[in-house]
């Protein structure tokens, strides 16, 4: 049983960092930032920005 | 009377010990050999069967089987021999990290991260190509392609990369190879990157053309995608997993909107579009969603193609595994001998070109040094994360080779063959593949074509159209019948054009972002990635360039991917020459030149079958394979309006086909001087590692 609810919050911890939930909350620790429109609109200001770009493969 | 004594006593504990850890390896052997026992039974059926059709888990069996054991034996074999992986050296995650760029993550986390960025539309649509030649080659070479090139390219780049903080393939290419390395790695991704989009927007009007129901669908993902945009900015910022869900109720919605669309009389003209005005549409959507803000449409489209694409690919595995489907297409067919439909040229070199990304691809050597090593919490992880990941991204081609062979012979070859080769009407296509021995008929397409609530199947290039009805197929045999066959249909067919727009919009921006960073060094401006003039300048610039192949493409008498799709292979796998090249010359340097077989083997393989496709593209005497043939059999034929364009085309790709040779060619000179160098000890063999620095994780953030 914690084996499974271990692997159930990888899975969700996964999909969140695939989804950038993760990226977005990192983001707002670090800005010491409550969540809001402007927050998000900085985050992706700053994720465009910076040197590292997501690539997707074909 | 014998008395034991306390050392007496260890002894027999030792014993013990010894005893156990001897039955332990005895199970394990016994359990390998039956998986390699397996492995060996399942492949011989899938070789030698003939005649009959076989079961799709014999397929199943033998992949399995063959990861498991390259995984178990191969990679761990280079991770302890060659690559000296070290758990203690403190990885750029850990050393430089930002909370942005560098973190150190769970490596389960980077696996599904580093999966969901390799896995794309390429391992579904080049397997479907390849089965015109039957499914033992294209299964051969996704299991070996993968276990002994695939993998491995994509391990050794992510722990080169890991070693150098996370630098890229163009820069390891310039440290390690030169200049020219450098140079060649960043001229062929935009080459790659542009001929990619062309094939694959192609790949998208071949399946929408025609289709009211198609298109209204996928029309509908671009306000689906801006509402989710909307949302996730103004109502639930950051909220991306419920939006992602929210959106794919909507799509849903789209598909079974997209039905009642199609059978509309005043709606289903409207939607029902010629391949040149898909091409307009697919053309003017791409440049907006590289022009307008990345929030509003394009992350959007792919958080929710992300989401359909983990979704549909877990239910596609667990469907064929349940419904363990029967293949029929036979092992080789007759077009092994270079006379296929769907694209010309013999087993040899193309069937390695054409399927790239499920065996190996040379863009993956661009996410194993992208994002992921600046997530690898331990160099250990590298092995799960690159061979592992590749692994899977193999196992969904060998699903893709397994969603076509379903098919009827006869079905396959009637919906990728184009009309210019099997002729324009059902009549004439059906007579000319049954007379190849793949018996169809008329009737039959037109049932099927029904049955999938299209008006027709025949000419539906491009491989997409043909995996949606092998995927319909397998479902419809358990979840709803024969009566939801058109709602499977259109919901693969969604699935693959989603993934391939999402693409076109990420490779479109990127593509302009690589173009701005070297325009920058020619003036500024340019370089700077928020000056609208330069935004729209060069997003125009990189739309044009695949707009004009794709248009290319679509006014092909011979349907454009037999000539699109070769040529995205062969600059896949040259990419992949590159970063062979870049890890035989740092494996050298590392004194571990005995062991560089590891990727100086695959490195040859792809050497000689690019080189040889490119000959094949260039100069084959055969005008349905060589460029420069076909443009000569159009010039000495009586000339039409679209002729001097198709001549300049054709033109135009042997040259686009012999810069790429030459440019991998170069890095290839520059790599082997170095190689001879080295081991003759002119060279000093100096790497270009970060230093060691001991870490501090502890097991557990690990």
């Amino acid at each position: 049983m914690k084996r499974m609810i271990r692997a159930a919050r990888i899975l969700l911890a996964t999909l969140r960092e695939i989804f950038d939930e993760a990226a977005y909350e990192r983001f707002l620790s670090r800005s010491e930032l409550p969540t809001s429109p402007d927050a998000y609109a900085a985050f992706w200001r700053e994720r465009q920005s910076g040197p590292v770009r997501p690539t997707k493969c074909c | 009377m014998r008395v034991e004594g306390p050392l007496g006593g260890l002894r027999e504990t030792a014993r013990f010990d010894t005893m156990l850890d001897g039955m332990n390896k005895l199970l394990s052997v016994l359990a390998w050999a039956s998986v390699s026992l397996l492995a060996a039974t399942a492949l011989a059926v899938v070789a030698i069967h003939r005649g009959e059709p076989i079961n799709a888990l014999w397929l199943v069996a033998g992949a399995t089987c063959c990861y498991a054991i390259g995984y178990r034996f191969y990679s761990k074999f280079i991770a302890a021999k060659v690559l000296a992986l070290d758990a203690l050296r403190a990885t750029p995650a850990e050393r430089l990290e930002n909370g942005r760029d560098f973190l150190v993550t769970n490596k389960w986390i980077v696996f599904g991260h580093h999966f969901a960025a390799i896995a794309g539309p390429g391992p579904l649509v080049g397997p479907v190509l390849a089965a015109q030649f039957g499914y033992l080659p294209g299964v051969l070479w996704v299991l070996a392609g993968a276990v002994f090139a695939g993998c491995v390219q994509d391990f050794v780049i992510l722990l080169f990369s890991v070693r150098r903080d996370g630098k890229s393939l163009t820069e390891m290419a310039k440290e390690e190879t030169g200049v020219i390395g450098g140079f060649v790695a960043y001229a062929a991704v935009i080459a790659i990157l542009i001929i990619l989009l062309a094939v694959i927007a192609l790949v998208v009007v071949n399946a929408l053309k025609d289709s009211p129901w198609g298109t209204f669908t996928i029309g509908m993902t671009i306000p689906i995608a801006l509402l989710m945009g909307l949302y996730l900015r103004r109502i639930r910022p950051g909220k991306v997993l419920e939006v992602s869900g929210l959106g794919f109720v909507l799509v849903l919605l789209a598909i079974w909107g997209g039905q009642w669309v199609s059978q509309n009389p005043n709606l289903a003209p409207v939607f029902t579009l010629r391949a040149q005005t898909l091409a307009v549409l697919i053309i003017l959507y791409a440049f907006a969603a590289s022009a307008l803000p990345v929030w509003l449409l394009l992350a959007p489209r792919d958080y929710l193609s992300t989401f359909v694409k983990l979704g549909t690919v877990g239910i596609l595995a667990v469907g064929i595994v349940v419904m363990h489907p029967t293949l029929h297409m036979p092992a080789l067919t007759r077009f092994i001998d270079g006379t296929g439909p769907v694209f010309a040229g013999k087993v040899f070199p193309f069937a390695f070109i054409t399927i790239a990304c499920g065996a190996i691809s040379g863009f993956h050597s661009l996410i194993s040094s992208g994002t992921t090593p600046k997530l690898i919490a331990r160099e250990t992880e590298t092995r799960i994360v690159g061979y592992g990941a590749m692994m899977c991204e193999s196992a969904v081609a060998v699903m893709a080779i397994i969603a076509a062979c379903v098919l009827q012979p006869g079905v396959y070859f009637a919906i990728n063959s184009p009309a210019g080769i099997v002729g324009a009407t059902p009549a004439a296509a059906t007579a000319t593949i049954s007379n190849w021995g793949f018996a169809v008929t008329a009737p039959e397409m037109q049932s099927l074509a029904t049955a999938v609530g299209e008006q027709t199947l025949f000419n539906r290039t491009g491989g997409a159209p043909a995996f949606a009805v092998g995927m319909a197929h397998i479902f419809s045999h358990s979840l709803g019948g024969g009566t939801v066959m058109a709602l499977w249909y259109h919901f693969a067919v969604m699935f693959e054009a989603l993934f391939i727009l999402t693409i076109l919009d990420a490779g479109t921006r990127v593509a302009r972002f690589m173009i701005q960073d070297a325009l920058g060094h020619v003036y500024q401006p340019l370089g700077r990635t928020s000056w609208y003039p330069s935004i729209l300048a060069t997003s125009a610039l990189i739309v044009a360039a695949w707009g004009f192949f794709l248009w290319q493409g679509v006014k092909d008498p011979l349907g454009g991917i037999n000539s699109l799709w070769p040529l995205f292979g062969i600059a896949n796998q040259l990419l992949a020459t590159v970063a062979l090249s870049v890890a035989t010359t740092i494996i050298i340097k590392m004194h571990r030149a005995k062991y560089a077989a590891i990727t100086l083997a695959p490195l040859v393989w792809l050497v000689a079958v690019t080189f040889t496709a490119s000959w094949h593209k260039i100069l084959d005497p055969n005008p349905k394979i060589g460029f420069l043939a076909q443009a000569n059999a159009l010039a000495a034929a009586p000339a039409t309006s679209a002729t001097t364009r198709l001549i300049f085309n054709n033109r135009l790709d042997a040259a686009v086909t012999a810069m790429l040779v030459v440019m991998v060619a170069l890095v290839l000179f520059e790599s082997v001087r170095q190689w001879i160098g080295i081991l003759s000890g002119g060279k000093e063999a100096q790497v270009k590692e970060s230093p060691f620095v001991m870490t501090r994780l502890s097991e557990e953030r690990a």
